[in-house]
């Protein structure tokens, strides 16, 4: 099974600390900047919807936002465009886009950090992983080697995406702290 | 883009409606045939347009970031239009006939929003569902997920009769003479792609109102506009239709007129197929600005008009699907899940919760059942928040929902006795926000967020006074929560701002030589009797002031209204002079770029303020003083004229607005040639020499309509308006004043703030 447009969500760690303005004037600069590796279009502001999408800076390979799905914020990598390699390969690439502008936010916004230990996995395509326990069960390997090769052990623990409308992913929680900055840097 | 886009066509393609899969294969194909450009671009951008494909702000690869028109890195290849890049992320709309929806159709969008879009499904002021940021090479798919679920987006946009509007409350209102839903559900499916509706200039809009008193279906408003009623015809009730003709907004909204008082239900598709024969064939096709049918009546006269389409009707061959469908208009479109009840006494007394109880809900006329309002701020709702309707939907209804032209919905059918229990769903899925259909419930076009067309952010502006009125609504007395604010991003009111008490749209102009967004604040409208009067702008504020002067006139209303007095009517007794009065200094005193750079910046927005997004800059002389100058006179005399109009003096109205597009005409020529006279017709001559024809003046989307409007009334000028006349030259004089100001900052070059 092959999976494109992967999604990784970094979660803000506690509560936001900071106003999510500011996302808004950050996300502008660096579109001004294009200083992300996709082409950077344009910023949309959703703070007005409840648990939604929050600030979006729009790309044409991919989205980052600002999300506020489920009453959790983080940052969201939205890979749009498809991209070669394995899963794992494709996994990788997501999660270091979001690692870095993770890391890119916490410099330019003292007092927001991310957790280092959670993050969520997402699929956004339901005809390529319908959330099913077959999708799980063929790309569990992949994810695995995956967060082998983020971590360097096996110890993390991951979960699926219960409710069968949402799209296919998985809660992933790694027991210990990833170096998230080192791996942004290895982008 | 998607990687699955092929597996779709595999999926669904046997589920499919024939005739929908294989309309959306042949647009398939179109795409692909521009793609090896064997189409012109210009027929592709049609084609794509009627399929509700649409651009996006951006799209032509140039965006402002500020300080700068910067190019985008989109990789150089075909187009989908003039000047659309074809990779350049664009926006679908997705009709929706009189705002039906169901569940499954429901969880369809919001699977789409997700995948396609951004995650959030819009809803348009025509009860249209919007999503953005697509790209055209997931289309297909797209909509074949939608045609999966029984929707096409067939004529959405383009050249076409789009959504037929109609009341989100029919079949269960009080007030209505009978439910429409049949009737709107039958000239939708008779003129989708019918051949003769395919001719057209320019859109042609139909809406149903179930009465003429409330505003749910605007039919005032629409190109065809239907209002149920009932008459005693030889001692039998018989249902007819109040067919109104040539209505709509825009930049030169008009009124719809009367075609019939009384159209009989069996000649409803005729008439309409009668009168899309003659728009077709009519109707101006070379200049898009006078395409639509308003302009047809105008030219022609409503006896004309009437004339011509009767004769129409009379030549066409009978069509058994006109009368067909008659034989079930009864059977009663929709119907209750849960029995009646009624709302429980110990409803508790959370504030928000009554709250909500005295907004957002209305008896039906069906003992025992009320509908809901889910209001919806900017339109804007999740695709969680919209599975979560769904399946509320599910469980108090029998499986629908209607989407409504304030950009809300309407659950209809909820029995009393399910209110608390329905109110605690909605709570969980953050859509039980009170207010519906008053001040807090403003209405907004997209705007500079996505709109090409958009000159300030009618969004941000939006969202602003949404979390300010939101602070103070639970002390607001009823007189201002009954407010309608409505906001367009520019003259072209998509955001309907001539039908609100307070309406905005968004304008630009220069302080300090540097452009500050501003919004003209238009009054007098009104939104009962289907939007039944247009305001008037009377004075221009920049953006960042605009809650100010919210808060000015609404103290204002508060504390001059007489009794029970309604704030059209208190407009109209006070006058707009003591009004604008109140605001004049917000117009004035700008501080500098360097004491506080947000004023020269938009809501949400933190570039530095430019129209570089919706025209290009070039280099020419300063004449800012002068310019200034002969500008703020300009904009003096047509508020001026509004005043003459008020007092009954419509033909000084009309004079004084002609002199006011003849003052800010001289303003541009003086730009080049400082010795132009004021006799009138040595202004137009150097007018149209030095702008007109090297068309340094056309608008770079409404090419030289402005200007048009301003040679008309030149042409005209000795003869003395009337009320009707002079509204409208008021007007196409406030547009063209504001088309000088584009123009004007379209030559000068855009100095860079701090
Ligand atoms: S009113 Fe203007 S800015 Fe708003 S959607 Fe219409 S064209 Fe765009």
């Amino acid at each position: 099974m092959e999976l494109q447009h992967v999604n990784v969500k970094i979660f803000v760690e506690g509560d936001l600390s900071v106003d999510p303005e500011q996302f808004i004037n950050i996300f502008h600069s660096w579109t001004a900047e294009q200083s992300c590796d996709e082409l950077l279009i344009d910023v949309a502001d959703y703070r007005h919807v409840p648990a939604g999408p929050g600030v979006v800076l729009v790309g044409l390979q991919a989205d980052y936002a600002m999300d506020q799905a489920q009453s959790r914020w983080g940052l969201l990598y939205n890979r749009k465009a498809p991209t070669e390699g394995s899963n794992a390969d494709r996994f990788l690439q997501a999660f270091r886009a979001a690692a870095t502008a993770c890391t890119r936010l916490e410099s330019e916004l003292p007092g927001l950090k991310f957790s280092r230990q959670e993050f969520q996995l997402f699929i956004n395509d339901r005809a390529l992983a319908p959330n099913i326990p077959e999708t799980l069960a063929s790309c569990q390997a992949d994810i695995a080697t995956f967060l082998q090769s983020l971590l360097g052990h096996g110890n993390a623990t991951f979960a699926a995406e219960p409710d069968p409308r949402r799209r296919f992913g998985v809660l992933v929680q790694t027991g210990s702290n990833f170096d998230l900055a080192q791996f942004a840097s290895t982008a | 883009m998607k990687a699955s886009n092929g597996l779709w066509k595999d999926r669904l393609d046997s589920q499919l409606a024939a005739q929908l899969a294989e309309e959306i294969d042949t647009f398939e194909t179109e795409i692909e045939l521009r793609q090896q450009d064997k189409v012109d671009e210009k027929v592709f951008a049609e084609t794509r347009l009627r399929r509700g494909t649409y651009g996006q702000r951006y799209d032509n690869g140039q965006r402002h970031d500020g300080s700068q028109s910067q190019t985008l890195a989109f990789e150089e290849k075909y187009t989908k239009g003039p000047h659309t890049v074809w990779d350049a992320p664009g926006m679908q709309r997705i009709k929706i006939p009189y705002g039906g929806v169901n569940a499954e159709q429901l969880e369809a969008m919001a699977d789409l929003a997700e995948e396609y879009s951004d995650g959030i499904v819009h809803i348009t002021t025509r009860q249209d569902f919007q999503l953005h940021f697509i790209h055209i090479e997931d289309t297909p798919a797209l909509m074949r997920r939608l045609a999966a679920v029984g929707i096409t987006t067939r004529e959405a946009c383009g050249n076409s009769v789009r959504n037929i509007c109609g009341c989100p409350f029919a079949g269960v209102c009080p007030d209505e003479a009978f439910d429409v839903t049949p009737y709107a559900h039958a000239l939708t499916h008779f003129l989708l792609g019918h051949p003769d509706a395919q001719n057209f200039g320019r859109k042609f809009k139909p809406s149903f109102s179930g009465c003429a008193q409330h505003a749910c279906g605007l039919a005032g408003m629409h190109d065809m506009g239907l209002i149920a009623e009932t008459r005693d015809v030889d001692g039998q009730q018989k249902r007819g239709f109040r067919l109104v003709v040539g209505g709509g907004l825009g930049a030169v909204p008009r009124q719809a007129k009367l075609f019939d008082e009384f159209l009989p239900p069996e000649e409803l598709l005729p008439i309409a197929q009668a009168i899309a024969r003659v728009f077709g064939r009519h109707g101006e096709k070379k200049m898009r600005s006078r395409a639509r049918m308003k302009f047809l009546i105008e030219k022609w006269g409503m006896e004309k008009f009437t004339e011509e389409v009767r004769k129409e009707r009379a030549t066409l061959k009978e069509d058994p699907r006109w009368t067909d469908y008659l034989a079930h208009v009864d059977e009663g479109s929709e119907s209750a899940k849960q029995p009646p009840g009624e709302l429980p006494e110990d409803a508790g007394n959370d504030p928000r919760y009554t709250h909500w109880l005295r907004t957002n809900l209305r008896e039906q006329r069906q003992a025992g059942y009320v509908t809901v309002t889910v209001a919806l701020p900017l339109g804007d709702l999740t695709a969680d928040q919209t599975r979560s309707l769904a399946d509320i939907v599910r469980q108090f209804t029998n499986d629908t929902v209607r989407t409504t032209v304030e950009q809300n919905f309407v659950i209809r059918w909820v029995s009393k006795a399910d209110i608390p229990a329905l109110y605690a769903a909605l709570d969980a899925a953050g859509l039980s926000q009170p207010g519906a259909s008053n001040i807090l419930d403003i209405v907004t076009c997209p705007g500079t967020d996505t709109c090409k067309l958009g000159i300030s952010s009618s969004r941000g502006l939006t969202a602003e006074l949404r979390n300010r009125l939101a602070e103070k609504s639970f002390q607001m007395d009823q007189a201002i929560q009954n407010l309608h604010i409505k906001v367009s991003g520019c003259f072209n009111s998509c955001g309907q701002h001539h039908v609100a008490d307070i309406g905005f749209y968004g304008v630009s102009r220069t302080f300090q030589g540097f452009k500050v967004p501003h919004f003209q604040v238009v009054l007098g409208g009104q939104w009962e009797e289907n939007g039944g009067s247009y305001g008037l702008p009377i004075v221009a504020i920049p953006s960042k002031r605009v809650p100010d002067a919210l808060d000015r006139i609404t103290e204002m209303y508060l504390a001059r209204r007489e009794k029970d007095e309604r704030f059209v009517a208190f407009v109209k007794r006070v006058g707009k002079g003591p009004i604008r009065e109140v605001l004049d200094d917000l117009t004035s005193n700008a501080p500098t770029p360097e004491q506080d750079p947000n004023f020269y910046s938009d809501w949400s927005d933190p570039r530095q303020y430019s129209l570089g997004d919706i025209g290009k800059g070039e280099c020419a002389g300063e004449v800012v003083t002068q310019y200034e100058f002969e500008m703020a006179g300009a904009e003096r005399m047509v508020f001026g004229a509004q005043l003459q109009l008020e007092g009954g003096n419509p033909a000084q109205a009309g004079k004084d607005a002609y002199e006011a597009m003849l003052r800010s005409a001289k303003a541009l020529v003086q730009m080049q040639y400082d010795d132009v006279s004021n006799d009138p017709e040595e202004i137009v001559e150097e007018f149209k020499e030095r702008f007109y024809d090297t068309e340094i003046f056309f608008d770079p989307f409404a090419g030289p309509k402005f200007a048009d409007y301003f040679f008309a009334i030149h042409d005209r000028a000795d003869t003395p308006a009337t009320e009707d006349t002079a509204h409208h030259t008021i007007e196409e004089a406030q547009l063209f004043v504001e088309a000088v100001h584009s123009c004007y900052n379209r030559l000068r070059s855009e100095p860079a703030a701090t």
